[in-house]
């Protein structure tokens, strides 16, 4: 009997490491799924943004021709953003801040739009432009949603696998820490599409 | 030290008018009681709120989807359609499977109303068919200071952009219907009965339609306890209780946990 009482012990401990571990690990995996598709939904609330462009800048075109330059940096940026885009297992803080200024300067380049659309009593009035106005409004509140919800996400994500001693184990499997979406630097409000 | 605790208190104070005025709006939490109308400001007379909430109340019951109308003073400065996308995102409302809630978000002081919308009904009530419902429906009441007439002009309209989706999706704990069918049954038993009896007074026992008379109630009766069985538990009592507060009693089964994408748009007036 005194032979077989240390394997017995060992054999406990190596039991409960195992599900120490395996609940560990199935439980950051959850969070991290989670966190992978809330960032597909923040991507697709892009998505609908740069969907709405080309009607957006077709309805100014028709009134405001000549803004030329308007009218083309937001084409610009939209092609930019719409080719910036991060695959869901690659999200780091590096390809999240490219992403972010991406983003960024489509915001820009669209609240110059808008402020010149001002100068346009005719197109501030037509239907279809007021119909893409408030899609643009919906639509910047689901990005200000989605990225809300991201963030949640990950920082449950991130609290599993950093707190001790769950970390020693996430360095163990590999799990990194998942960026955070940052408030944009000096535009911490959507752009402003109410007239 | 006198002095010390005085500024000391000072600091307190002044920390604590400093958080109220930066201060977000706190959503309240989720209610015990959970209804379509929570008037915060008491805008609304108490018999327009119940007409109102009996008219959303009945819509969620036949369509499962849930309008909840909540009125506050200000969104401390917060978006108010970002404040509404949290607010029917933590209540949970519209059931969980269809994401099919609203949240009408009215904020007096602010004069401003938002309509947020859940990711099941995005499809049919838009940004732009929030909006216009907004700007066409709602405003010109509010602008007259009418805030009950707005409101109900405005579920009228979403009534009409979201009528034909989601039917029959009801919770099963949620025995109004049923308890108004078998009520509705039971009359029509008395009405045969009724008639029954007066054929019976009227010919002087002809024995051959006393028994269809009563082969075709028990056959009523039959199939009726039937489909009460087969519901579980709930008999003629329970369904009744149900029906009779269905009408004020809040939605049958509470807020099915819904989830919000921020859909929806504002106006102001």
């Amino acid at each position: 009997m005194k032979k077989f009482l240390p394997w017995i012990i060992i054999g406990i401990l190596v039991f409960g490491l195992y599900s120490w571990g395996k609940g560990f690990n199935n439980t950051a995996v959850e969070h991290e799924a989670n966190a992978k598709t809330a960032w597909s939904n923040v991507e697709s609330a892009y998505q609908r943004r740069a969907d709405l462009i080309p009607n957006l800048v077709a309805t100014v075109k028709g009134y405001a021709a000549h803004e030329k330059e308007t009218l083309e940096g937001v084409i610009k940026a939209r092609s930019e953003a719409t080719k910036t885009t991060i695959d869901a297992n690659n999200l780091t803080p590096e390809t999240m801040a490219q992403f972010q200024q991406a983003q960024q300067g489509l915001s820009g380049a669209l609240s110059r739009l808008l402020l010149t659309v001002e100068r346009y009593p005719d197109l501030k009035a037509d239907k279809s432009f007021l119909e893409l106005q408030s899609q643009l409004e919906g639509t910047e509140n689901r990005i200000n949603v989605e990225r809300n919800k991201y963030n949640e996400k990950v920082n449950i994500y991130d609290i599993h696998t950093t707190k001790f001693p769950g970390k020693l184990l996430a360095g163990l499997f590999g799990f990194e820490e998942m960026p955070r979406y940052k408030s944009d630097p000096g535009s911490e409000k959507a752009p402003n599409v109410e007239f | 030290m006198q002095k010390i605790k005085l500024t000391l208190l000072f600091v307190l104070l002044s920390f604590g008018v400093n958080h109220t005025i930066f201060a977000q709006f706190d959503i309240p939490d989720k209610p015990e009681f959970q209804t379509s109308v929570y008037d915060y400001i008491n805008l609304l007379e108490s018999s327009q709120k119940s007409s109102l909430e009996r008219k959303l109340v009945k819509y969620s019951d036949t369509t499962s989807t849930q309008i909840v109308v909540a009125i506050i003073s200000s969104t401390n400065g917060e978006n108010i359609n970002f404040l509404g996308a949290q607010w029917g995102e933590k209540w949970g409302i519209g059931q969980a499977e269809e994401d099919n809630g609203i949240l009408i978000l009215l904020a007096r002081d602010d004069r401003r109303i938002a309509i947020n919308t859940g990711y099941g009904v995005e499809h049919l009530l838009t940004d732009a068919m929030s909006k216009r419902i907004i700007e066409r429906d709602i405003i010109p009441f509010f602008k007259r200071n009418d805030y009950y007439g707005g409101l109900n002009k405005g579920a009228d309209a979403i009534f009409e952009v979201l009528s034909g989706e989601y039917q029959g999706t009801r919770q099963s704990n949620n025995d109004f219907p049923i308890g108004f069918f078998l009520i509705f049954l039971f009359i029509f038993v008395i009405i045969l009965i009724s008639i029954s009896k007066n054929k019976r007074g009227g010919k002087g026992g002809n024995r051959g339609r006393r028994t269809d008379g009563t082969s075709i109630l028990d056959a009523i009766i039959l199939s009726n306890m039937g489909r009460s069985s087969s519901r579980g538990s709930s008999g003629w009592g329970s369904s009744g209780g149900g029906w009779s507060s269905g009408g004020g009693g809040g939605f049958g089964g509470g807020f099915g946990g819904g989830s919000f994408g921020g859909g929806g748009a504002s106006g102001g007036w």
